[in-house]
């Protein structure tokens, strides 16, 4: 390195340990600040849209189930905006649909096929059937059976506690809509539905998923499958007419 | 400083501080013995979920047994518990002897950070299987689990960096500046990465601060350089290390590793958004992450010549030392990795290739041509000196399997490359009325298989590690195979044209 003796030479960092660890910690974290902060500052950021809802207490316990079976190890939740895909599963997704999944559920590999928009597209039993025993409604499918998770008593005890950490993580819940936590989760549970919970969380598919005479897991999940990509109404965002055409 | 004085005898170590002390070995046979282990479990998993695939019956209708929990089981077992246990052993082991000096805390500190890291991937193990998980791939412990893991590496980082402090040596070896960036950068993404509140002291279940698309972004920021500063960065350090020691060549290039090192450091942070391409996330994050990644090809490629180049006038030892031959292979697999996610991360790309076993079979190639390879060339140059034997068991087992492991690589990474390009263009395939052409289930019937190949690869491999195992077994009971040596012969059809 004799040639560069005149101006800053790399044999200094060499000989020193603070200065080649402060370095290096400034070195790696530029690209992180760069890309992640602006994401929390710009606006446009996540898109201005009506109908999102944080999830019902019976759809959070229902995600959670999700989350520990590792469904997003084969499924995403995300749609890109290509022609397949729109039509396959419906329009794209955006980034206000994941605003209050903690974490994100996008998912990297289709192992199976996307869900971001799978809530209504099937009923509720072809759902209970399907998670029972998917081969019997699907023959090609490859996914694991949950038949064990069908009466299995859903533990919602701590669901309060639940909605109130999702709270102060950012979920928008309202005093009222934890106080009910326990009330809307087993209402969700009543086929014929109840206006309290119908009020709180629109949308929100009420029934008896099961069967069960308790609430079970698989009811949870179920009703977190129904809700998915339920809640914006794309039919409020069309482009004009003249615009189509 | 040149790079003669780099590589010279004070560098890269004798066996002893000085005349009568040697140095801390104990500590460094336990995480050998833990790396080859979680390394047999890890691709024991890795081959059992491959065969779910293939045929679903093998999710035996378990909670504990089904595909989505032992998947994490997988990624965990053979990144974090094979690849982190190689890793404290080689970087701890060359640390000593570039520096002329002992770990720093004492080899107690070492010992105590081997229990209480192979504890913590026991437990992580076992929480995946009860069904305790963030959620987050590659970053599955709950928060309990973080916690103590932080602990953990806490002390690696004081007994690392706190020797090459107190070095006697008056420079700092190239190896140790990767060691160093993998050590601070993981710790920086494991924190960042991992800032939950949990729903009661007492329970397992957290939710992170982030959410939806600002959540995505800080996975991936952490996912890409977990691949970047775990798998990439510390195994460069193995690399700057072992193959000059096995080659016994200098480096090939001192300046070009001066330039490998900050620019890999400083591109692989960003490369992180092409995990999210056409997502939610906003348009300008997606080109950063692509821009820059196809950036990072350039200096994963300086590290490769770097690598490659070391064994400059020993190109022969590839035929007669089948060690070098795996440290060698892993860097030629690393450079091709590192062509392939480049290219991958060009957004009309990785329209295709998103979602589908292409990206499986790329991280496989990188997984195990470079990081396992590495880690196996690594493990044989280790056990010997460890164990204080004067060479390994049997050397032709070593070939046996390198080319029982290669060919299982081969397998897997092209049945993977057809699966995945076939399945994307299923996916987006019209028939001529203009409707989609194949059902997604149809598109599923098709990779099976290939899933069984991929399988077979993946048993091959595994058949390979437990070659090894048995090879390391006996070299450390100090048993030497009687076989026919590796002869350098000269070569005959060179001789015959000449």
């Amino acid at each position: 390195m004799a040639q560069q003796k005149k101006g800053f030479s790399h044999d200094l960092i060499e000989r020193n340990t603070l200065l080649l660890v402060v370095l290096t910690l400034i070195t790696v974290s530029i690209g992180g600040l760069v890309q992640i902060v602006p994401l929390f500052t710009i606006e446009s950021t996540i898109e201005k849209v009506d109908g999102v809802r944080p999830y019902s207490p019976l759809e959070v316990a229902g995600q959670s189930i999700y989350i520990r079976e590792g469904c997003y190890n084969c499924h995403s939740q995300q749609i890109r905006p290509f022609r397949d895909e729109v039509e396959r599963y419906g329009h794209y997704s955006l980034a206000a649909e994941s605003m209050y999944d903690h974490p994100f559920q996008w998912g990297s590999k289709r192992t199976g096929p996307d869900l971001a928009r799978v809530g209504g597209k099937y009923s509720n039993d072809w759902q209970v059937a399907h998670l029972v025993d998917p081969r019997a409604v699907v023959p090609e499918s490859i996914m694991p059976g949950y038949a064990w998770m069908k009466d299995r008593p859903l533990n919602y005890a701590d669901i309060t506690d639940v909605l109130k950490t999702l709270r102060i993580v950012g979920v928008p819940y309202t005093d009222e809509q934890i106080a009910n936590a326990k009330a809307d989760l087993e209402a969700q549970k009543n086929p014929d539905g109840d206006a309290a919970l119908a009020k709180r969380y629109p949308k929100a598919v009420a029934a008896n998923f099961t069967g069960n005479k308790t609430v079970t897991e698989m009811d949870a999940l179920v009703a977190y499958l129904q809700v998915l990509g339920t809640l914006v109404d794309f039919t409020k965002y069309q482009s004009p007419k003249q615009l189509q055409q | 400083m040149t790079s003669a004085t780099l590589t010279s005898g004070a560098t890269l170590g004798s066996q002893r501080v000085s005349e009568d002390v040697r140095y801390y070995e104990d500590a460094i046979r336990l995480f050998v013995i833990a790396a080859t282990f979680w390394g047999v479990v890890g691709f024991l998993a890795g081959t059992f979920i491959a065969l779910q695939l293939a045929f679903p019956a093998l999710n035996l209708g378990f909670e504990w047994t089904s595909f989505g929990r032992l998947r994490p089981v997988h990624t965990s077992a053979v990144i974090f518990a094979f690849g982190g246990n190689v890793l404290f052993a080689t970087s701890l082991y060359s640390v000593q002897r570039t520096c002329r000096q002992f770990l720093f805390g004492g080899e107690g500190l070492t010992k105590f950070i081997f229990w209480n890291y192979n504890i913590f991937i026991v437990l992580a193990a076992l929480s995946y299987v009860l069904g305790f998980t963030q959620g987050k791939e590659y970053a599955e412990p709950e928060w309990i689990l973080d916690l103590y893991l932080t602990v953990i590496w806490v002390l690696y980082a004081i007994q690392f960096v706190g020797t090459v402090m107190t070095r006697r040596e008056s420079h700092i070896y190239v190896a140790n500046w990767f060691f160093l960036a993998f050590i601070l950068t993981v710790a920086i993404l494991h924190i960042g990465n991992n800032v939950n509140v949990p729903v009661s002291i007492t329970g397992m279940k957290s939710y992170p601060f982030v959410s939806g698309v600002q959540s995505a972004m800080v996975q991936w920021w952490y996912g890409h350089n977990a691949v970047g500063f775990f798998l990439t960065a510390g195994f460069l350090g193995i690399m700057y290390y072992f193959v000059p020691k096995r080659a016994e060549r200098p480096v090939y290039s001192y300046r070009l590793s001066i330039v490998h090192f900050w620019t890999l450091i400083f591109l692989y942070i960003w490369a992180g958004p092409h995990h999210l391409h056409y997502t939610s996330l906003p348009d300008w994050a997606q080109t950063l992450g692509m821009t820059f990644s196809v950036m990072l090809w350039m200096p994963s490629w300086g590290g490769m010549i770097n690598g490659i180049m070391t064994l400059s006038g020993a190109w022969d030892k590839l035929r007669t030392d089948p060690v070098l031959r795996f440290l060698v292979t892993s860097v030629a697999f690393y450079g091709m990795s590192t062509f392939e996610g480049p290219l991958m991360s060009v957004k009309p790309v990785n329209a295709l290739s998103h979602y589908t076993d292409w990206t499986v079979g790329h991280v496989h190639s990188g997984a195990l041509g470079w990081v396992a390879f590495i880690s196996f060339g690594a493990l044989y140059f280790l056990v010997p000196v460890l164990w204080k034997r004067s060479q390994l068991y049997s050397l032709r087992l070593v070939s046996y399997h390198f080319w029982t492991a290669t060919v299982g690589i081969v397998l897997y990474i092209t049945a993977m490359w057809v699966s995945g390009i076939m399945q994307g263009l299923m996916w987006r395939a019209y028939d001529n009325l203009g409707f989609l052409q194949y059902s997604f289930v149809e598109t599923v019937a098709a990779m099976h298989p290939f899933y069984v190949i991929r399988a077979m690869g993946g048993v091959l491999f595994v058949a390979g590690s437990l070659i090894m195992v048995y090879n390391l077994w006996r070299t450390a009971k100090g048993d030497v195979r009687i076989e026919k040596p590796y002869a350098s012969t000269p070569h005959k059809a060179a001789v015959g044209a000449a």
